[in-house]
């Protein structure tokens, strides 16, 4: 992490929250290079999977935009969130885990790395109403844009934003439920 | 599904018409003081003679308490809601309060017979006191929880507790206009442990409800 990226990241986020969808691109994908260096830093014994982790990271990012202040840097706010988020995994699992905070300044970019392990996201995509999870599914494993999609399905656009935002809503929620089943 | 594939559909989600969590602290803190002056009318109301009370140091000195206590938790809730925003200063602040009424209780102590103590502490409506102020701030804290639920606390008890104890303090303000026992013994005893059971029940409501 430097200065150079705060100020990026700023700026981006900034661009985003503005309606700037190319910025918010850039955002996400930058920020889940830096969360996932300083996750699997963090999670040095077994058990969790990194990968799972900085989902959950970038989905809470994402429905909980609005609480960043503009005027503070954004990425001791993505920090925090990854944290809490680890913290929650561990939880989750039944296990503990200290972490310190001053360890951030060492965290480097990394690749997302080929797996073979089911997501944990594709378990809670699967709970969800059929409309929700076909449209979700359109638009991030298809790669389809919303036009795409609204002509796949024969609904609207808006239809397609709004079976977005609540599937994407619901993953989200499902994560911060103090269990989510895997059967679910 | 790969983070890329999640990058899309959070992206395709893009516009954000959600209220930025600051002002959303504001219209909670609207939509709660308006309740709250709400149950007080309905409940109970200002005493008789507050136009003559407004002039004693003891009944004015009330509200220096309550408003202290109901600034530095909302000053203080904000940051807590608001994940890597430092709150160490924000919570040094905390201390405001209690300090200005262990201050006043000296005060009262040296100025007041020991004879008087303790029908100065008991007072004539510590039962009232009990009730009103959790029920003057009940409808405050469901508030104050729902706006902790939109933000994002790392910290959910604690921030409850602060909700709780924010509530509190608004609630004991709104009493304090009712209320006839003006001693500052009074308000550190019964105040303080109504405004703990709101603080306790905004920890357990968080610990239920907050999650993100």
């Amino acid at each position: 992490m430097t200065g150079k990226d705060e100020a990026e990241l700023s700026r981006l986020m900034q661009a985003a929250i503005a309606g700037d969808e190319k910025a918010y691109a850039d955002f996400l994908r930058r920020t889940a290079a830096l969360v996932r260096g300083f996750i699997r830093r963090k999670i040095v014994q077994g058990g969790v999977d990194p990968e799972d982790v900085v989902q959950e990271t970038l989905l809470a990012i994402h429905v909980k935009r609005h609480t960043w202040r503009q005027d503070l840097p954004v990425l001791p706010w993505v920090y925090a969130i990854a944290r809490f988020k680890l913290i929650d995994a561990f939880r989750r699992r039944g296990r503990r885990i200290e972490i310190e905070i001053d360890e951030i300044a060492e965290t480097f970019a990394e690749p997302e790395a080929e797996t073979v392990s089911e997501r944990d996201i594709n378990r809670v995509l699967d709970g969800l109403p059929p409309a929700q999870r076909s449209v979700v599914s359109s638009v991030s494993v298809e790669g389809r844009s919303i036009g795409e999609t609204a002509a796949k399905f024969g609904i609207s656009e808006t239809a397609v934003r709004v079976s977005l935002h609540r599937g994407l809503a619901a993953i989200a929620k499902r994560f911060g439920a103090k269990q989510f089943g895997r059967a679910k | 599904m790969r983070t890329d594939d999640l990058i899309k559909a959070l992206d395709a989600d893009a516009r954000s018409t959600a209220m930025p969590l600051g002002s959303a602290w504001w219209a909670g803190a609207g939509a709660a003081t308006l309740i709250a002056a709400v149950v007080f009318w309905l409940a109970i109301g200002p005493r008789t003679d507050i136009a003559t009370a407004i002039y004693t140091a003891r009944f004015v000195a009330k509200f220096v308490f309550t408003m202290a206590l109901a600034v530095s938790a909302f000053a203080l809730i904000r940051a807590l809601s608001t994940p890597g925003a430092s709150t160490s200063r924000l919570a040094a602040w905390m201390i405001a309060a209690p300090l200005l009424v262990v201050i006043a209780v000296v005060l009262e102590l040296l100025s007041v017979p020991a004879a008087d103590w303790g029908r100065r502490l008991v007072g004539s409506n510590m039962l009232i006191c009990l009730t009103f102020i959790p029920l003057i701030g009940i409808g405050p804290l469901a508030v104050f929880l729902a706006v902790l639920r939109y933000g994002a606390p790392t910290r959910a008890v604690l921030a409850g507790s602060v909700a709780g104890l924010l509530a509190g303090g608004l609630a004991a303000n709104f009493y304090a206009a009712h209320c006839f026992d003006d001693s500052p013994l009074f308000v550190a005893t019964w105040y303080t442990i109504a405004i703990a059971i709101l603080a306790a029940l905004g920890a357990l409501g968080a610990r239920l409800f907050v999650r993100w």
